[in-house]
């Protein structure tokens, strides 16, 4: 038997992986592209019969003021990390914006479903632990696509796990609850990009290969903080 | 990733620029364009009935004038630019033109309300080539930025390259149209983009 499987199952299964391991020109910041395009044509199945309708159809239901109070909310939850790494990547100034507007937004915010800070000049930033990451010198890796999660590198999927782990979310109890909220917030951001996936629908001839490349640009500009050293084009 | 489609949209939505006198600032340039697209989307009864055609029609009155296909498709195509004859030239910038426009149409369409923030150029007067900066607020997210780089010609200021929230748009065709020229030349890019452009609508 276990013979069986080493002649017979272990080359069809090489066999597998090399065939979606081949596609005709690696570009070399992509080497799992055969993976990646499988689990990028997963992702789509999910986000076509079951996102992107749940999506569609919250957006008809609830009216545009109250999605975005919805997002302010999670978003405000969110200053608090984006804070931290800030302090991690010795951006103080930025790191105690943050954790001002985590302040004001809470109290005068109503819990932060007003973005009452940004009205009062402290700005909203962007940061993760992929960004602290590749602020500290930690290149990209190759690029990887996540089931379910879409876009990422090596760096990036490591920041991830690391954000979610410290998510504020994630101490929210009774379970009932922390999981209603995991369930609001992805329904309300994936509701807030139903015109954005339809724009890359219409841009892009390759799909996967437009995506990959703003991602990749959009995680260079970020760690910057929009603005990178120049790479001109020729 | 999504969070960077997002910006895109947005950055695409405030691509519009407006016919004006040819010696204005870039930076004047581009706020009174976008102010002026703008307004015009708010007001037309047509646009907001979901007409796609008008909405066209105005960012090919107001928009296109100030933006340069050709050095963008030159960009875009990189070394491949070189290999075109002169018919095929212009029949790849005439494609991505369209298929830029129908994008750009899709993101003005999406606009709602966003304030802008137009930053002060910050270039010498003998400059001939700038980045002009526009930042898009919405409360709640952080602001996206829009960054045109803008050259000085003979016709006044031209948009040859649009970077939103970090993101150039011509840099990000290029992986696309590299892959195509190499596997069915430039005709095979003129087909593919000729069909991406006749898919519905």
């Amino acid at each position: 038997m276990r013979w069986c499987v080493r002649r017979l199952f272990l080359p069809l299964l090489l066999a597998a992986l090399g065939g979606c391991a081949t596609p005709e020109e690696r570009d070399p910041r992509d080497p799992f592209e055969g993976m990646n395009r499988g689990i990028y044509r997963f992702n789509d199945t999910v986000d076509e019969y079951v996102a992107a309708p749940v999506a569609r159809t919250y957006r008809k239901a609830i009216h545009a003021e109250l999605r975005g109070r919805v997002g302010n909310f999670f978003a405000n939850i969110q200053d608090i990390m984006i804070g931290a790494n800030n302090f991690l990547q010795g951006k103080f100034e930025d790191g105690v914006n943050d954790w001002a507007r985590f302040a004001f937004n809470s109290t005068f915010g109503l819990l932060g479903i007003h973005d009452v800070a940004s009205e009062w000049g402290l700005e909203k930033h962007n940061e993760d632990f992929g960004q602290t990451f590749g602020r500290w010198g930690a290149p990209p890796g190759p690029y990887l696509i996540l089931p379910f999660l879409g876009s990422s590198t090596v760096r990036d999927t490591a920041g991830t796990a690391l954000d979610w782990s410290f998510a504020p979310l994630t101490e929210v109890r009774p379970i009932d609850l922390r999981n209603t909220l995991y369930g609001l917030y992805l329904v309300n951001t994936r509701a807030d990009l139903l015109d954005a996936s339809q724009l890359l629908q219409e841009a892009a001839l390759d799909r996967y290969v437009f995506q990959r490349d703003a991602y990749l640009q959009r995680r260079r500009s970020l760690i910057y903080d929009g603005s990178p050293p120049r790479e001109k084009l020729e | 990733m999504k969070m960077l489609i997002k910006m895109v949209l947005l950055t695409l939505a405030a691509l519009a620029l407006p016919v004006a006198a040819q010696d204005a600032a870039p930076d004047a340039l581009v706020k009174r364009v976008t102010l002026e697209v703008i307004d015009l989307i708010a007001k037309d009864k047509e646009i907001k009935a979901g007409s796609r055609a008008k909405l066209i029609q105005v960012i090919e009155a107001k928009v296109l004038p100030h933006f340069n296909f050709g050095a963008m498709t030159a960009l875009a195509m990189g070394q491949s630019w070189n290999k075109a004859n002169a018919e095929q030239k212009k029949q790849v910038t005439e494609e991505f033109k369209t298929l830029l426009v129908r994008t750009y149409a899709s993101a003005l369409a999406a606009y709602s309300e966003q304030k802008f923030d137009f930053r002060p150029l910050r270039a010498k007067p003998t400059d001939t080539d700038v980045t002009v900066n526009v930042r898009v607020l919405q409360p709640g997210t952080q602001a996206v930025t829009i960054d045109y780089s803008m050259e000085k010609t003979a016709n006044g200021w031209k948009v040859y390259d649009v970077m939103v929230g970090g993101v150039s748009l011509v840099a990000n065709y290029r992986t696309e149209f590299a892959n195509t020229v190499r596997a069915s030349g430039v005709d095979g890019l003129i087909r593919d983009l000729n069909k991406k452009n006749q898919e519905k609508k």
